[in-house]
C-alpha cells in the first residue's frame, strides 16, 4: 500500500434521510474505500437480512458455553461467603480433597494473605472445586471447614455513608478507578465510605441560579438491577502443556484472552478464546471474573478441562449489577426556557466495587452556560456492580429528564417545546417531531386531568450515548479459489447479530448475497475484533470489513481485468458478476474471476481507520467520535389510582444509530432496550436485607422481570443519520435505546395522576403512597 | 444445590419404573423425539438434566432451575412443561418432545421459520423454550389472539426482550394455517 499516506477528497452523503440529506467532503486516505452511497441505493445493506445463524438457533444445535463438554471434563463449583464481612482464620481443605471424585481445589480466601483474607460480602468467593461432576464438587464444598470470624458491615447506602459506618474498605483495598473515568475516575478521595466526589465544572452555577426566573430541585432514587442474562456466566477452561484455550461465554474474546496472558504469564500466542452461541451479557461478561480465574487455575492443577458456571442465585448475588442511585438536582431558568444553571449531586453503591455515578446526561443533554457535577461512590457490603446497558445514563436520566419535565409544568410550556428552546441536536429535534407524530402527542391532556379511578397520560423523555470506536477492532476477508467468501473477526455475536451484519457489509461490496458469505466470528485465532459493550460492536468491526473486502475485491479485479480486457477501475461487482462500467457485454461470474486466481485464496487484514473527520477523545484502543447518539422516547401509561398500578400501553422509541444495517436486527435491540427499561421502572429491584447483608430475592420469580403481559406495543423509528465518519458511517445501539425509557414513563405517570415519582421502582405500593392512600404507622 | 430431590416438584407418578429406585442411578428408558433412550438416571436427575446430560440434547436450556423462566421447556405428550420440574425417573413411558425433534427433517416447523423470519430471537438462550411454547399453543388453538399468545408465553423470561417479534411470529403462522 505505497498510497497509504496519500490523501484524497471524496464526497459523503450527510444528514438524516426524513429531514433531507446533503453531502460533506472529506480527506480521506487512499486506501480507504469509496462512500459507501445512501442506504436507498445499496442492494444489500439497510436492508433486514435474516441471520446466518437463526437455524441453529431456533433447532437448538448452537452450542452455548453452557453446553460444551470436552473428553475428562470436570466440574466446578465455588464456595461462597455465607457472611457480609468476614475475616478467614484457618480454611481446612483436607476433608474435601479426600472426597472420591475431587481432582482440585483452589483457595481464593487465604488467611496467610492479609489481602485476601477479607470477604466483604455474601456470596464472595472463599474456595473452589473440580470434581467429576456438579453433585461430587457440591458435596466437596460442604466438606470444607473455614473459621470465619465476623466483622461489622453495613448493607444500606445512607448508612454507609454515616460517620461511624463500619468501613468496608481502606486505603489500601478500596478500588482505585480508572485515567478514563469509568468505572470511575482515579486518583480520588475516600472518606469513610464515601469516594469522591469526583467534580465536573462549567460556569458558575451560583451566578446561573441567581439569574433564573424558576428553579425546580428534587431528589431522585433508583435501585439496584441485576443483568438476568438467561445463560449464566459460563467457562470452560482447558489447560495444556501447549497451550490453554478457553470457552467463555464473553462480550469480549480478545480482552479475555489478554487477561489470560497477562494472570497466567503466557504468551498470546498460547492462549486462545472462543465463543460460539453467546447467551446474553448486558455489561456482566466483559472481563474474565474471578470465577473464570478460579476455572482456569483448577484445570491447571487437575490437569484436564473444567467446565464451571453459576446458578441463578450466584448470578443474582456476584455475577455484577447496575449500581442503585440518589440524586438532587437543581435545574434553573429564564421564564422563556433558556436554562441558567443545573446542579447535581449524586451518591450510588456498585457494593465493594466502583461505578455508581450518574454518567453525563445532566451535564451535556441542553444548552446550559452553568453547570456542577458532584458524584460519590458508596461502598457497602454487597457484591460488586459492573457496566450494564448505558452504566451511569439509565440512572442519571431518570433524574434529569424527570427534572426537565418538572421544569416543563412551572414554565408552562410544552415539554417538547422546551426541548425544542434548550435542546441543540438536530438529530433530537427531529426525533421528537417523528416521535409526537407516532404517539399522537396533541392528545396529552393536564396532568391528572382523566376523571374515574383508571387515568391514562402521556410523557417523554430524551437521552444521549456517546458513539463508541474500538480503534484496535480489526477484520479479515477471503476469497477463495471456488469463490466462496468468509469474513473472520474475533468480535462476538452476544445476541445483536453482527455476524448477520458483517455478511451484509461483505456482500454489499462483492455483489453478492449475504448468505454467500461465511461468518467465522468468536474466536482470537482470528483478527481481534474488539469488544461487544459501550455499542460499539457495529461501529468498530464494520468499517474494517468493508475496506477488507474492498481491498481483495481489488485484487480479484487485477485478475479479471486481464480476462475482460480492461482496466481493473472499470469494474464493478454486482448480483454475482463482475462487470465492465457501461458495457454489459463484457463481464464474468465472481465465481469465473475467482478461478483465475494464482493462489489458493487472496485475503485482507484490516483494522479500523479513525473517524475521517478525527475523533472527539481517545482513551488507549478506545475512542469517542464526534457525534453523540442521540434518542426521544414517548410512554402511554394507565394508572388505576386504586390498585396502584401502573400499566404502560406503548412506547414510540425513536432513536439514532448513524447508518442502519439491518434495520428488524435494529428494531430487535431496541425492543431489548426499552423492555429493560420499562422493567427497571416498573418491576425490578436487589432486595438486600439491611439486617443480614443478604439478597432476599436472588431468583427469577421474586426479583421481577417485565414478561409477556407487560409488554406494551412498540413503535421503533430509526434514524437514518449520515455523518461521513467511516467506510460504513455506522455506530451502535443498544444502550441508547434503554436510557429514556424510564423518565419517559415516569413522565406519562405524572401526567396521568399530576403526582411525581421520583423513586425506582414504580410498585403499585410506591403508587398509592405517592397519592397519599398509604394510611401512616403509628 | 437447588436441584435436590424436596426442591423438585413432583411429576404424576406412571408406575412404570419402580418406585423405590435409589439412591444408586437406575436404569431407565424414555421416548425421546420418536426414539426409545436408555440411559442411569440417580433420583435427584430432572429430565432437563437427563436430556442435556447422558442423552446429548444441549437444545433444552436451563436458566434458573427451579421453574420460573421456562427455558427448559419440553412437550411431555404434546403438553408443554418445565424440565427442570420434572425427574427423569417420573417420564415414564410418555412421550417427550425437545427443540431437537420439532423439525420435520430438514423441513424447519413453522412457528421455527417465523422466529427466523421475524427476528423472535436475540441471544437465543430461552428461544428453544419460547418456540416450544408457541408451537403447543398452535397444536390446540388454531387461531390464537395476541393475549392467548401473551398467556401461552406468561411464564418465560426473555431478557433479550423478543417478545414483541415472538408474538407477531406465532400469530404469522396461525394466519398462514387459516389460508
Amino acid at each position: 500500500m505505497a498510497e497509504q499516506d496519500t490523501l484524497r477528497t471524496a464526497t459523503f452523503p450527510s444528514g438524516i434521510a426524513s429531514a433531507g440529506l446533503g453531502t460533506v467532503e472529506r480527506k480521506i486516505s487512499a486506501d480507504e474505500p469509496p462512500p459507501l452511497p445512501p442506504n436507498a441505493e445499496l442492494a444489500v445493506i439497510g436492508k433486514s437480512f435474516p441471520r446466518p445463524n437463526g437455524r441453529a438457533k431456533v433447532t437448538g444445535t448452537d452450542r452455548f458455553t453452557v453446553d460444551m463438554s470436552l473428553p475428562g471434563m470436570l466440574h466446578g463449583r465455588i464456595l461462597r461467603s455465607p457472611m457480609p464481612h468476614a475475616l478467614v482464620r484457618a480454611i481446612d481443605v483436607a476433608a474435601a480433597a479426600r472426597l472420591p471424585g475431587v481432582r482440585a481445589i483452589v483457595t481464593s480466601a487465604s488467611p496467610d494473605d492479609p489481602a485476601a483474607a477479607t470477604l466483604r460480602y455474601i456470596g464472595a468467593p472463599v474456595a473452589a472445586i473440580a470434581a467429576v461432576s456438579i453433585a461430587a464438587a457440591e458435596e466437596a464444598l460442604h466438606l470444607i471447614r473455614v473459621d470465619y470470624q465476623g466483622l461489622p458491615f453495613v448493607a444500606g447506602m445512607q448508612q454507609a455513608r454515616e460517620a461511624d459506618a463500619p468501613a468496608v474498605h481502606d486505603s489500601a483495598t478500596a478500588p482505585a478507578g480508572h485515567p478514563s473515568g469509568f468505572p470511575a475516575a482515579a486518583d480520588l478521595p475516600l472518606h469513610g465510605n464515601v469516594r469522591g466526589p469526583s467534580i465536573v465544572r462549567r460556569g458558575d452555577v451560583a451566578q446561573g441560579f441567581a439569574q433564573a426566573d424558576v428553579v425546580v430541585e428534587g431528589e431522585y432514587g433508583t435501585q439496584v438491577q441485576t443483568h438476568c442474562c438467561m445463560e449464566p456466566h459460563a467457562i470452560l477452561a482447558d489447560w495444556r502443556a501447549d497451550g490453554l484455550t478457553v470457552y467463555m461465554s464473553t462480550q469480549f474474546t480478545a480482552g479475555v484472552r489478554q487477561e489470560l496472558a497477562e494472570t497466567f504469564g503466557l504468551p498470546l500466542t498460547r492462549v486462545r478464546v472462543v465463543v460460539d452461541a453467546m447467551g446474553g451479557g448486558f455489561g456482566s461478561k466483559s472481563s474474565l471474573g474471578i470465577y473464570g480465574r478460579i476455572a482456569v487455575e483448577l484445570s491447571r492443577r487437575a490437569q484436564a478441562p473444567v467446565r464451571l458456571f453459576l446458578d441463578r442465585e450466584e448470578e443474582q448475588m456476584d455475577a455484577g449489577n447496575r449500581p442503585g442511585t440518589w440524586q438532587r438536582l437543581r435545574v434553573g431558568a429564564k421564564r422563556d426556557g433558556a436554562l441558567t444553571a443545573i446542579s447535581l449531586v449524586s451518591y450510588g453503591t456498585a457494593g465493594i466495587g466502583l461505578g455508581a455515578g450518574v454518567g453525563n446526561n445532566a451535564e451535556t443533554l441542553y444548552s446550559c452556560p452553568n453547570f456542577e457535577g458532584a458524584q460519590h461512590d458508596v461502598f457497602i457490603n454487597a457484591g460488586p456492580g459492573c457496566a450494564m446497558r448505558a452504566p451511569g445514563n439509565t440512572p442519571g436520566g431518570f433524574g434529569i429528564e424527570q427534572a426537565i419535565d418538572e421544569l416543563a409544568v412551572k414554565l408552562s410550556i410544552d415539554p417538547l417545546a422546551l426541548r425544542d428552546r434548550i435542546d441543540p441536536s438536530p438529530v433530537r429535534r427531529e426525533e421528537r417531531r417523528l416521535g409526537a407524530e407516532r404517539i399522537g402527542w396533541q392528545r396529552r391532556h393536564a396532568p391528572g386531568a382523566d376523571p374515574g379511578a383508571v387515568k391514562r397520560g402521556l410523557g417523554v423523555a430524551q437521552s444521549l450515548w456517546g458513539a463508541n470506536v474500538q480503534t484496535n477492532a480489526a477484520c479479515e476477508v477471503r476469497i477463495l479459489r471456488d469463490g466462496s467468501v468468509e469474513v473472520l473477526s474475533s468480535v462476538q455475536d452476544i445476541g445483536t447479530g453482527i455476524g448477520t451484519v458483517l455478511a451484509q457489509t461483505v456482500a454489499e461490496v462483492l455483489g453478492l448475497r449475504p448468505d454467500e458469505i461465511t461468518v467465522r466470528i468468536g474466536d482470537t485465532e482470528f483478527p481481534a475484533g474488539g469488544p461487544s459493550y459501550g455499542s460499539r460492536t457495529t461501529a468498530s468491526v464494520t468499517p474494517p470489513a468493508r475496506t477488507a473486502a474492498w481491498r481483495v475485491q481489488q485484487q480479484l479485479f487485477h485478475e479479471a481485468a486481464l480476462a475482460l480486457n480492461a482496466a481493473a477501475e472499470d469494474l464493478v461487482a454486482r448480483d454475482g458478476k463482475i462487470l465492465v462500467r457501461n458495457d454489459a457485454t463484457r463481464s464474468m461470474s465472481f465465481r469465473e474471476a475467482a478461478a483465475k486466481l494464482r493462489t489458493d485464496r487472496i485475503s485482507a487484514v484490516v483494522s479500523r481507520s479513525d473517524d475521517y473527520a478525527g475523533f472527539r477523545r481517545r482513551m488507549g484502543d478506545a475512542a469517542m467520535a464526534q457525534q453523540d447518539l442521540g434518542g426521544v422516547q414517548f410512554a402511554e401509561v394507565t394508572v388505576d389510582t386504586e390498585t396502584g398500578i401502573v400499566r404502560v400501553q406503548r412506547v414510540v422509541a425513536v432513536q439514532d444509530c448513524g447508518r442502519p444495517m439491518n434495520p428488524r436486527q435494529i428494531e430487535s435491540q431496541v425492543h431489548g432496550g426499552v423492555l429493560m427499561g420499562l422493567s427497571y421502572a416498573l418491576f425490578e429491584e436487589r432486595i438486600l436485607d439491611a439486617h443480614t447483608g443478604r439478597m432476599v430475592n436472588p431468583n427469577l420469580e421474586q426479583y421481577k422481570l417485565a414478561g409477556p403481559r407487560e409488554t406494551p406495543a412498540i413503535d421503533v423509528v430509526i434514524l437514518e443519520n449520515y455523518q461521513g465518519q467511516s467506510a460504513t458511517d455506522a455506530y451502535g445501539i443498544a444502550e441508547p435505546a434503554n436510557i429514556a425509557t424510564a423518565p419517559a414513563i415516569a413522565n406519562a405517570v405524572y401526567n396521568a395522576i399530576g403526582v411525581r415519582m421520583r423513586s425506582l421502582p414504580m410498585t403499585p405500593a410506591a403508587v398509592l403512597d405517592a397519592l397519599g392512600k398509604i394510611p401512616a404507622r403509628s | 444445590m437447588l436441584n435436590t430431590p424436596e426442591f423438585i416438584a413432583k411429576a404424576e407418578p406412571d408406575g412404570a419404573n419402580s418406585p423405590t429406585v435409589g439412591p444408586d442411578a437406575a436404569p431407565i428408558a424414555m421416548q425421546v423425539n420418536g426414539v426409545t433412550r436408555t440411559l442411569r438416571a440417580e433420583p435427584p436427575m430432572t429430565l432437563a438434566e437427563a436430556l442435556r446430560g447422558p442423552l446429548g440434547l444441549t437444545g433444552t436450556k436451563i436458566a434458573c432451575n427451579r421453574g420460573a423462566c421456562s427455558a427448559c421447556t419440553v412437550w411431555l405428550d404434546g403438553d408443554p412443561v418445565c424440565a427442570c420440574m420434572i425427574l427423569a425417573i417420573d417420564v415414564g413411558g410418555r412421550r417427550v418432545t425437545t427443540i431437537e425433534g420439532l423439525a420435520d427433517g430438514d423441513t424447519l416447523h413453522p412457528v421455527q421459520q417465523a422466529f427466523i423470519d421475524h427476528d423472535a430471537l436475540q441471544c437465543g438462550f430461552c428461544t428453544p423454550g419460547m418456540i416450544m411454547s408457541c408451537a403447543a399453543l398452535l397444536e390446540r388453538t388454531a387461531d390464537p389472539s395476541v393475549n392467548e399468545i401473551r398467556a401461552a408465553i406468561s411464564g418465560h423470561i426473555c431478557r433479550c426482550g423478543t417478545y414483541p417479534h415472538v408474538i407477531a411470529a406465532t400469530l404469522d403462522v396461525a394466519k398462514a394455517r387459516k389460508g
